[in-house]
This record gives structure tokens, C-alpha cells and sequence, in this order.
């Protein structure tokens, strides 16, 4: 992650991703402010996942994450500083990208902000728990399409939770319940994650 | 008492899973004929699904066993992890085909149980859903244990793997289900079939124990040939039987 472009790649396939799906299924204004919110989640999904591939690699090529593992600092605080600083990289511009993207799919502007927080609280676990995934498979053939298979049924609660939220939103509902569901999963996996990741590293790294 | 530890070396296991593969089989087989039997002759047809109703009998035990194999799995896998041994690591791997042909099979039959009587071969009801993404769950297993090249860190990160989701499955199962009660109201779902007579129960449970029994014989059988191509190297295969010849 220390290329421009890998920054750039991912948020630019997002903004991409979410404009083929008009041209896909018509231009219809009510049809589109129905399914916007399951597209730029899903979207966020598949983007997020895109550069997952070098969350370790370089580290691990190198012999950096070798001596990551050997340092007297936990390893599990080092996986968590990694993957705060690649959600700062990713999860969080797609954050802030989304809801002027969701302009286009003409969602009402409550949506709007119940969008950009449930990507908040949902891109972080996206990269959590990519992180396992990465960890998983790092130095493998083909890694990259490998995580999408591991990493992509675990996704589905974010999923859910996260186009769901938006989905009440404008159904008048309340977004709170998806939300704090969200949050706790966030809580979740930001506590067993780096842990698995950790256990996973050190696999590889054997 | 009989040291129980003594088993958990693959020169010590093979053998003995040699020996009870045929009896498992052999229950396997006749629970499935008893089974079969009661499920075709003996239950009653169904007033409200007419004869149609009766693929539950593979439906629903295949379905237990989908769910029941992961849990299995992923017991093996910690095993595995826990006192780095390899015997229960490749047990692990033994049973991840079966468990996945018996999700598959799950979905299959349900599939073919819905046409008739949901009038649709598929809907996105919270277990076919959940039952869909454990069979992606395997299948992700399966495709890690097989593109890493080295046995032992296939092992462990098939381990990893089984038990990030062994962990997901309820978080998977509950957010799938507030998903479907939240979109649609109640459709047609299992938990609300009619109260079901004692025989068709009877015959359900041969058949549930007619699958645990295969998949222990088959899971044994798969952990041999692991145990062949893993340990070729190792001396005391030389002096088997099936070896030598």
C-alpha cells in the first residue's frame, strides 16, 4: 500500500462499479432509489477486497513482517495499527465518496448521512476481517482471487446490517437497530481479528 | 485402560480405521435400508403435500449432517491447532467433501422439494440463504487447504480458517434471518410444517443416523489416503499388507 495507485484503484473501480448499474438496469428513478443502497454496499465490498492482496505482502516479501513477529511489541497491536492505517487508505475515502454517489441513485439526503455511517461502521470490519483472509493466504498462487472465496460469505452480516440501515432509513424506520448492530460487530471483530490474523501470520511466517 | 492417545499417530490410527470402516458401512447400509423402507412403505402420505413430501427424508437428515460435519470439522481443525497434531488435522480435511456434498445435497433436494410445493425452485428464505453460504464456507476451506503446497500450513490455516467460521455461523445464521423477517413477511417456512406423526419422525432419524454412520466410514476412508500420501516417506508403510504387494 505505498503506491499511489493503490489508493487510487480501488475507490476509482468503486466509482466505476456503482455507475455501470444504471446503464445495466435502466434509469428509472424509483427502481434506482430502491436498489442504490444494496449497490454501493455491495460495490464497497468488492472494492475494499480489491487491495486486500497487499495488505502483507510487500511486508512479508521484504522480511519486514519477520520482524514484526521477532519485535517486543505484541504482534496483535501491530496487525491492529496495519489495518487502522489500511482502512484509513481505503474504507474511509469510499466512506466519504459514497453519499455523493447516492446523489446519483437520488436518495433523500436522511438517507445520505445513515449511509456514510453505516459505511463508518461497516468498512472497518470489512478490513478486519480481510485481514484474516489476507493473512491466510499470504505468499500463495493466486492469492487474490483465494481471499474473495474466504473473505466474501463472511462479509454477508456487514452486508446486511449495512443496506439495511439505509433501507429503514427511508422506509421511515430508524436506523439505529442496524446500526448498533453494526457497531457491535465492529467491537467484535476489532477484538478477535488481529488475534486470528496474528495466528494466521505466524503460520505463514513458519 | 486403554491409552486412548495411543491413536492419535497416523501409524497407529491407519490400521485401526482399517478395521472399522466395514462396520460403519455396514450400519451405514442397513440403517439406510430400514430407513428407506419405513420412509417409502410404512410412513403415511402426507394429507396436505400428497407423496412428494417424502424427499424430507433425505432432505432433512443431509441438512443436520451439512451443519453437524462444520462443527466436527472445525473441532478436529482446534484439535489440530491446539496440540499441533497431525492426525486430527487431516481428519479435518477428511470430512470438509462430505460435509460440502451434503450441503449441496441439502440444497439440491430442497430445491427439488420447493418446485412441487412452494411452486419455485428457490427462495431467499433465511435457511436456504444461511444453508447456501455454508456451502461457501466449505468450498472456501477446501480451495485454501488446496492451493497451499506445504501439508502442515494447510493444515493450520484450514484451521484458522474453520474456526473464523465456526465463529461467523451464528453471527451469519441470526443477521440472515432479521434480513428475510425484515424485508418480507412470513413465508413459507420449515419450522411451521404440521405436526409430523411418530413414524415419519422414526424413519427421519434412520436416516439422519444412516448419513452420520457413512460419513464416519467415508471420512475414515478419505484419512487413510491422506495418511498414504502424506507420510509415503515413512517407514512403517513399507510393512502394510496393501504396501507390499
Amino acid at each position: 500500500m505505498r503506491r499511489k495507485s493503490d489508493v487510487l484503484t480501488p475507490l476509482f473501480f468503486f466509482v466505476i462499479v456503482v455507475s455501470l448499474f444504471p446503464l445495466g438496469i435502466g434509469s428509472e428513478r424509483d427502481t434506482l432509489r430502491q436498489i442504490a443502497p444494496g449497490i454501493l454496499w455491495v460495490a464497497a465490498l468488492l472494492a475494499t477486497m480489491l487491495s486486500l492482496d497487499r495488505l502483507f505482502e510487500q511486508d512479508y516479501a521484504d522480511g519486514t513482517l519477520e520482524q514484526m513477529a521477532l519485535s517486543p511489541a505484541p504482534l496483535g497491536m501491530l496487525v491492529l495499527g496495519k489495518v487502522v492505517a489500511y482502512w484509513l487508505l481505503t474504507g474511509f475515502p469510499l466512506t466519504l465518496l459514497a453519499p455523493l454517489l447516492a446523489l446519483q441513485f437520488d436518495l433523500p439526503a436522511s438517507s445520505l448521512l445513515v449511509l456514510a455511517a453505516s459505511l463508518a461502521l461497516g468498512t472497518p470490519v470489512l478490513s478486519f476481517i480481510g485481514a484474516i483472509g489476507a493473512s491466510l493466504t499470504l505468499g500463495l498462487r493466486g492469492g487474490s482471487v483465494l481471499i474473495a472465496l474466504l473473505v466474501l460469505p463472511l462479509y454477508v452480516p456487514v452486508l446486511i446490517f449495512g443496506a439495511g440501515s439505509v433501507d429503514a432509513a427511508a422506509a421511515g424506520l430508524g436506523a439505529t437497530a442496524n446500526l448498533s448492530l453494526l457497531g457491535a460487530v465492529l467491537v467484535l471483530t476489532g477484538f478477535f481479528a488481529p488475534l486470528a490474523t496474528t495466528v494466521a501470520l505466524r503460520i505463514a511466517l513458519e | 485402560m486403554i491409552n486412548w492417545f495411543k491413536y492419535s499417530s497416523p501409524k497407529m490410527f491407519y490400521p485401526l480405521a482399517g478395521k472399522l470402516i466395514p462396520w460403519f458401512a455396514a450400519a451405514a447400509a442397513i440403517l439406510a435400508i430400514i430407513g428407506m423402507y419405513v420412509g417409502f412403505f410404512m410412513a403415511p402420505t402426507d394429507a396436505q403435500q400428497g407423496e412428494g413430501y417424502r424427499i424430507i427424508f433425505l432432505h432433512v437428515p443431509v441438512s443436520w449432517m451439512s451443519m453437524f460435519i462444520y462443527l466436527v470439522m472445525a473441532f478436529w481443525a482446534a484439535v489440530g491447532l491446539a496440540f499441533n497434531n497431525r492426525l486430527a488435522a487431516m481428519m479435518a480435511s477428511a470430512l470438509a467433501p462430505t460435509g460440502a456434498m451434503f450441503t449441496f445435497l441439502s440444497l439440491w433436494t430442497g430445491a427439488l422439494w420447493g418446485k412441487p410445493m412452494w411452486g419455485t425452485w428457490w427462495v431467499w428464505d433465511a435457511r436456504l440463504t444461511s444453508e447456501l453460504i455454508l456451502l461457501f464456507l466449505y468450498i472456501g476451506f477446501m480451495a485454501l487447504q488446496s492451493a497451499v503446497d506445504e501439508p502442515r500450513r494447510a493444515d493450520k490455516a484450514g484451521a484458522v480458517l474453520a474456526l473464523v467460521g465456526v465463529v461467523n455461523i451464528p453471527i451469519i445464521y441470526f443477521s440472515v434471518q432479521w434480513w428475510n423477517t425484515l424485508h418480507q413477511g412470513a413465508s413459507v417456512s420449515l419450522t411451521q410444517a404440521p405436526s409430523m406423526a411418530m413414524i415419519m419422525l422414526v424413519g427421519m432419524l434412520l436416516m439422519a443416523l444412516a448419513s452420520w454412520m457413512y460419513t464416519v466410514a467415508i471420512a475414515l476412508m478419505r484419512v487413510r489416503c491422506i495418511i498414504l500420501e502424506r507420510e509415503q516417506h515413512a517407514g512403517w508403510l513399507d510393512e502394510l499388507k496393501e504396501v507390499k504387494q
